[in-house]
């Protein structure tokens, strides 16, 4: 099984008078590593929530391996959304597993037990006694064991200290390479699942604002330095997201396809050329209107 | 492990591109699988498909069905070729702007250079197949 693919059309969840999700229409391709992205508040978790099907759309369609997961035991049978918090009962770590393993055909008890030893957490613990980061790390454990055609990950390394939150990284993608799902991550620790992600969506206030393979994205993301003219005319008429001057030098940060002969052009004026970290990208793309750096520049 | 210069995809396929030009990654050997990349590099194995699929398209690599990537043959003269090529644009012209900006004179230059390589010859034993008829004739025109 290579995962369920996503499909959301004109996705719309609304509590009472505020619109949680806005016409989200975006997929999810069956098998790849998806980074879900946006500020707090922008819809993430409402929009896992709607694929996982706790929660019903106010308008538009979802669509889990072709079909709407909404009262669907087969397809939800193969959705694991799991969340920072555990979401689970006040039981015995034991009793979590083994819940799990009732609930997913395609529970893998070793994977378990051994993530068990890697986290440091012990069957016999009570969930309730357990700090925040080892119920993170809980919740990456049966995320990660349920090898779920479709592993929702909402945030699960918010607590965790940074050891713990590689751990988890490098156990999800050793088993997915072995056994190839669809992954969707939910995270604000861009900088970190960077690397593990093959697309991004990108939601902002309850909207999407891209998605993209993640490289499409990286390429378009770019600073470039130089002489303050050469720059310029080299930037044209791609978006600028933010410019600093320094003597007579400039270093412009831009968004958007610049050319397949960038390169050789940017080397002839002596203009360096520098990707655009995802996160620094996602903060500049991010940035709220009004909030003077994030709109300098013409478009 | 990887600088924020470039992509990573086009970082792994120039560290394949420089261990078959130096001769590192044999003619016929068999290069990492995807996945073995992935794992090693903690990166997602569509990052590592794309290097590959970069370096099939020029020559570098061959795919062999249901087998793996192997090195292509002639691929180690091909890169040394265009590595060759690149050189004076890209290695030299930069390090002459910079004697240029501050005075230091043909001469001089020569001269460090004749030392330099008199060194070499007589020390270290040669990493590159030797230089042929066809370069040495470059370098001198």
């Amino acid at each position: 099984m290579t995962g369920f693919g996503v499909e959301l059309h004109a996705l719309s969840v609304r509590f009472r008078s505020t619109a949680a999700l806005d016409g989200v229409t975006a997929s999810v391709i069956p098998g790849t590593i998806c980074g879900l992205l946006g500020r707090n508040g922008s819809g993430k978790t409402t929009l896992l929530s709607t694929i996982a099907a706790f929660r019903r759309p106010s308008g538009g369609s979802v669509r889990v391996d072709g079909e709407a997961p909404w009262e669907n035991p087969r397809v939800l049978a193969g959705i694991a959304l799991v969340r920072e918090g555990g979401d689970v009962p006040d039981v015995r770590v034991s009793e979590v597993l083994r819940y799990g393993a009732a609930m997913r055909p395609t529970w893998s008890g070793e994977v378990a037990e051994r993530l068990l030893g890697r986290f440091d957490l012990r069957s016999s613990q009570r969930v309730e006694h357990l700090s925040r980061g080892q119920r993170g790390a809980l919740a990456a454990v049966v995320g990660i064991a349920s090898r779920a055609p479709l592993t929702l990950l909402d945030e699960v390394t918010l607590g965790m200290d940074a050891p713990a939150r590689y751990a988890c990284y490098d156990e999800l993608l050793a088993d997915y390479l072995v056994h190839p799902r669809t992954v969707v991550l939910a995270s604000h620790l861009i900088e970190e699942v960077d690397r593990l992600l093959e697309h991004v969506i990108v939601l902002d206030r309850g909207r999407v604002l891209v998605a993209d393979e993640a490289d499409a994205l990286r390429a378009r993301g770019v600073r470039v330095s130089g002489e303050a003219e050469r720059v310029d005319a080299f930037v044209g008429d791609a978006r600028v997201l933010r410019r600093e001057t320094l003597g007579r030098s400039a270093v412009v940060t831009l968004y958007g396809d610049l050319g397949s002969d960038a390169r050789a052009r940017a080397r002839e004026k002596e203009i360096e050329m520098h990707p655009l970290p995802l996160q620094d990208l996602f903060v500049h793309l991010t940035d709220r209107p009004g909030s003077a750096e994030g709109q300098g520049g013409a478009r | 492990m990887f600088h924020g210069r470039d992509p990573i995809y086009v970082q792994i396929a120039d560290r394949i591109r420089a261990d078959v030009a130096e001769g590192t990654l044999g003619e016929g050997e068999q290069v990492m699988s995807t996945n073995q990349y992935a794992a090693t590099y903690r990166i997602n194995p569509a990052t590592a498909a794309k290097a590959f699929a970069d370096l099939v398209a020029e020559g570098v690599l061959v795919k062999q069905r249901g087998i793996g990537m192997f090195v292509a043959d002639g691929a180690r003269q091909r890169l040394l070729a265009a590595r060759r090529a690149r050189y004076f644009d890209d290695v030299l012209a930069p390090a002459l702007a910079e004697a240029r900006r501050i005075g230091i004179d043909g001469d001089e230059l020569v001269e460090h250079v004749r030392a330099a390589m008199a060194g070499d010859d007589a020390t270290a034993a040669p990493t590159f197949p030797a230089p042929t008829e066809a370069t040495l004739t470059e370098v001198e025109a």
